[in-house]
């Protein structure tokens, strides 16, 4: 019988088991930033430990930057605290920094994979649960909470439990305008917000083998938003064909050899799993969410749900959603007018997002009255739209071009929402009040979706905004 | 770490499913570099309005003011990996979660600061919740060598995993100790290992 990559990976790491049935698992590489890091340092120093081998934690600062105006001290000092914490710490430590004024510096899911940290077969922690995002180069890669960051820094392991793993695979074709976003919001709305809880999920099938690198990072994010705490794509030649050169990637004579044993950590074709789905690719629509997780999402051409279409015990979520979204059961999403465009985040603030958008976005205008950000995912893919003259599209068309961080993705930033304003946001959660106001509103949606909103003013399918052709269903 | 075996104290409960570790702690107060002070920040925008006067919530009821075991009901801590959710419920004065179940990293960061959850089935959940709304200053026992809750004359079977719940009776929930037993195996493996930037096994 073969194996799957997550098992592979998993014997790999294991150091033993613990008395409490958990494995004490190796860390190949640590991420850590500002926000879920200076506490782990702290019970760090309480017991008197160091950090064990600081060759394989890297720092970065992303979740409290601002993006208007970075000039320091912060307008906030609390984030000025926070990211001279994090300097103190890894100066003390001897810890590899991506200030400010690296040129590398960027949300920490965007940086990894970009500078060849993020490797194949490697298992990756950080504080942080859309660590997700790097499995998509077969690594198995976890969000892990702070005394767990704790134990990283002190042993380079942490005591965790076997996930199961359930093989969903997506084959066949999208149709234009359907992104890797949607076919992951798709997903989570087919398997449930808790469908992937206690699995890994490892993603196959044709749609996802023809994939870039940057859009199966966007599916592998929010795994964790369908509540699996790991997912994964087996490293092929794209996989290795992104790698290649970056920075911290194996070089010469190395590479080679690192190819051949990555090839070798792909899922044999008789692994056998715990659960298998298959979803076709024609079945999905640019889809967009109408309620306040990300699992309550429709086809943005579609309407909001009627509770009463509910069996009676989901009623009560639903039209509580319904009511802190301001939406009418029956409302076509295409008359819900949007106030902000948010594009960005680690889910969808790469190159190739940006790029994608920019092709469609030249010589249109964001509607007046919407306010529109573009924040480019690191200081890395800001050069790059630069250069190409992405970022130029993005301003002619009325977007404000930020510096890069996380920005509005939960706003811990001055970027957030106002009062019950509606966003409609690349990022991955629509909690209540994730965007920085207690009764702002967020409506997940692809990177183009988001643009069309823009133009259009109001929650728009961008096959219509851009002309994509393909058909769609008019209900 | 002290052991925990039992848990006695007044109950809190807060109905809902799947609330998310945003509602917990919102981000805002996520800017921080200590833990100290979260317990105020706890459910803080369901607790407060916009103008920070105290709205209708079990937290701001004096009533349950001292209690120790939260009542909750399925899907409790989904959403972010976030410690400071755990952390805030622990700093406002909690021991104890029961609830019906609870999402799996909010389970694993809870128990390793000693914040014991354990899950009860639905219907003695809807109970005890029921008991506490109506009587607040009813006494809850939770034996986890028994695993079980008793609380008005009423005994409920509660479970947690059995690793876990060892881990609690003998004050083992704190995993560092036994991950640092280990470091011999552990160096030999970053030797072997590659790192970024550097050859090695895959
Ligand atoms: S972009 Fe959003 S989801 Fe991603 S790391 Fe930053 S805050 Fe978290």
């Amino acid at each position: 019988m073969g194996k799957t990559l997550y098992q592979k990976v998993w014997e790999a790491h294991a150091v033993r088991e613990l008395p409490d049935g958990r494995t004490q698992l190796f860390i190949d590489l640590h991420l850590i930033h500002e926000v879920t890091s200076p506490q782990a340092f702290a019970m760090l120093k309480e017991r008197g430990l160091k950090v064990a081998f600081p060759h394989r934690t890297f720092a970065t600062v992303d979740h409290i930057v601002p993006t208007h105006d970075r000039r320091e001290p912060f307008e906030d000092p609390l984030a000025q605290a926070m990211l001279e914490a994090l300097r103190k710490n890894v100066a003390e430590h001897g810890l590899a920094f991506f200030d400010l004024d690296s040129g590398r510096q960027g949300i920490v899911h965007v940086i990894g994979p970009e500078l060849g940290l993020t490797q194949p077969g490697f298992t990756i922690a950080c504080g942080d649960s859309h660590t997700s995002t790097h499995g998509a180069f077969g690594a198995l890669a976890f969000g892990i909470g702070t005394t767990q960051v704790r134990d990283v820094l002190a042993t380079q392991t942490v005591a965790m439990n076997r996930l199961k793993v359930r093989r969903i695979e997506v084959n066949g074709r999208l149709a234009p305008g359907v992104t890797a976003k949607d076919v992951i919001l798709h997903i989570i709305r087919t398997l449930g917000v808790k469908g992937g809880i206690g699995y890994a999920y490892e993603y196959a099938g044709e749609v996802i083998d023809r994939m870039s690198m940057e859009e199966r990072m966007t599916i592998a994010n929010m795994s964790v938003e369908g509540g699996a705490r790991v997912g994964y794509m087996n490293p092929d030649a794209t996989t290795f064909a992104y790698l290649e050169g970056r920075r911290y990637a194996p070089q010469g004579a190395d590479w080679d050899r690192a190819v051949a044993a990555w090839r070798a950590l792909a899922s044999d074709p008789d692994a056998s799993y715990d659960d298998r789905v298959e979803i076709r690719g024609e079945a999905i629509a640019p889809t967009v969410t109408w309620g306040v997780h990300p699992g309550q999402s429709a086809p943005v051409d579609g309407r909001v749900p009627d509770p009463a279409a509910f069996p009676e015990e989901e009623r009560p979520q639903i039209e509580d959603a319904l009511r802190y979204m301001k939406l009418r059961p029956g409302q076509r999403l295409s008359e819900v007018k949007v106030d902000v465009a948010f594009l960005g985040s680690c889910t969808n603030g790469r190159l190739s997002d940006l790029r994608l958008v920019a092709r469609h976005l030249k010589g249109r205008r964001v509607k007046k009255g919407v306010r529109a950000l573009a924040v480019p995912g690191s200081q890395a893919v800001a050069r790059a739209a630069e250069e190409e003259g992405i970022a130029e599209v993005f301003r002619q068309a009325g977007f404000e071009w930020r510096a890069p961080g996380c920005s509005m993705c939960l706003a811990m930033n001055p970027d957030r929402l106002v009062g019950d304003e509606l966003a409609v946001s690349s990022s991955n959660r629509n909690y209540k009040g994730r965007q920085g106001s207690p009764t702002g509103r967020t409506v997940l949606a692809s990177p183009l979706t988001v643009a069309a909103s823009a133009v259009a003013g109001r929650i728009a399918d961008p096959r219509e905004v851009f002309d994509l052709g393909g058909a769609h269903a008019a209900d | 770490m002290p052991p925990i075996k039992e848990i006695r104290g007044r109950g809190l409960p807060l109905p809902g499913d799947d609330i998310d570790t945003d509602r917990i702690v919102p981000a805002r107060f996520l800017k921080t570099v200590t833990f100290d002070g979260l317990g105020d920040a706890l459910f803080y925008d369901e607790r407060y309005d916009e103008e920070g006067r105290p709205k209708d919530h079990p937290l701001n009821d004096p009533r349950y003011r001292g209690a120790e075991i939260l009542i909750v009901n399925a899907g409790f801590g989904t959403g972010s990996s976030r410690e400071h959710a755990p952390q805030a419920i622990r700093r406002a004065g909690f021991r104890a979660i029961v609830g019906e179940s609870f999402a799996e990293i909010f389970f694993g960061n809870a128990t390793q600061i000693g914040l014991v959850c354990v899950r009860a089935a639905p219907e003695d959940v809807a109970h005890l919740m029921a008991t506490v709304m109506e009587r607040p200053e009813t006494e809850l026992v939770l034996d986890l060598a028994a695993g079980e809750l008793r609380y008005a004359g009423r005994t409920a079977p509660v479970f947690l995993p059995e690793p876990v719940r060892e881990a609690f009776l003998e004050g083992r929930y704190d995993p560092l100790e036994v991950l640092l037993n280990a470091m011999d195996r552990v160096r030999e493996l970053d030797r072997r290992r590659a790192a970024p930037g550097k050859p090695g096994l895959y």
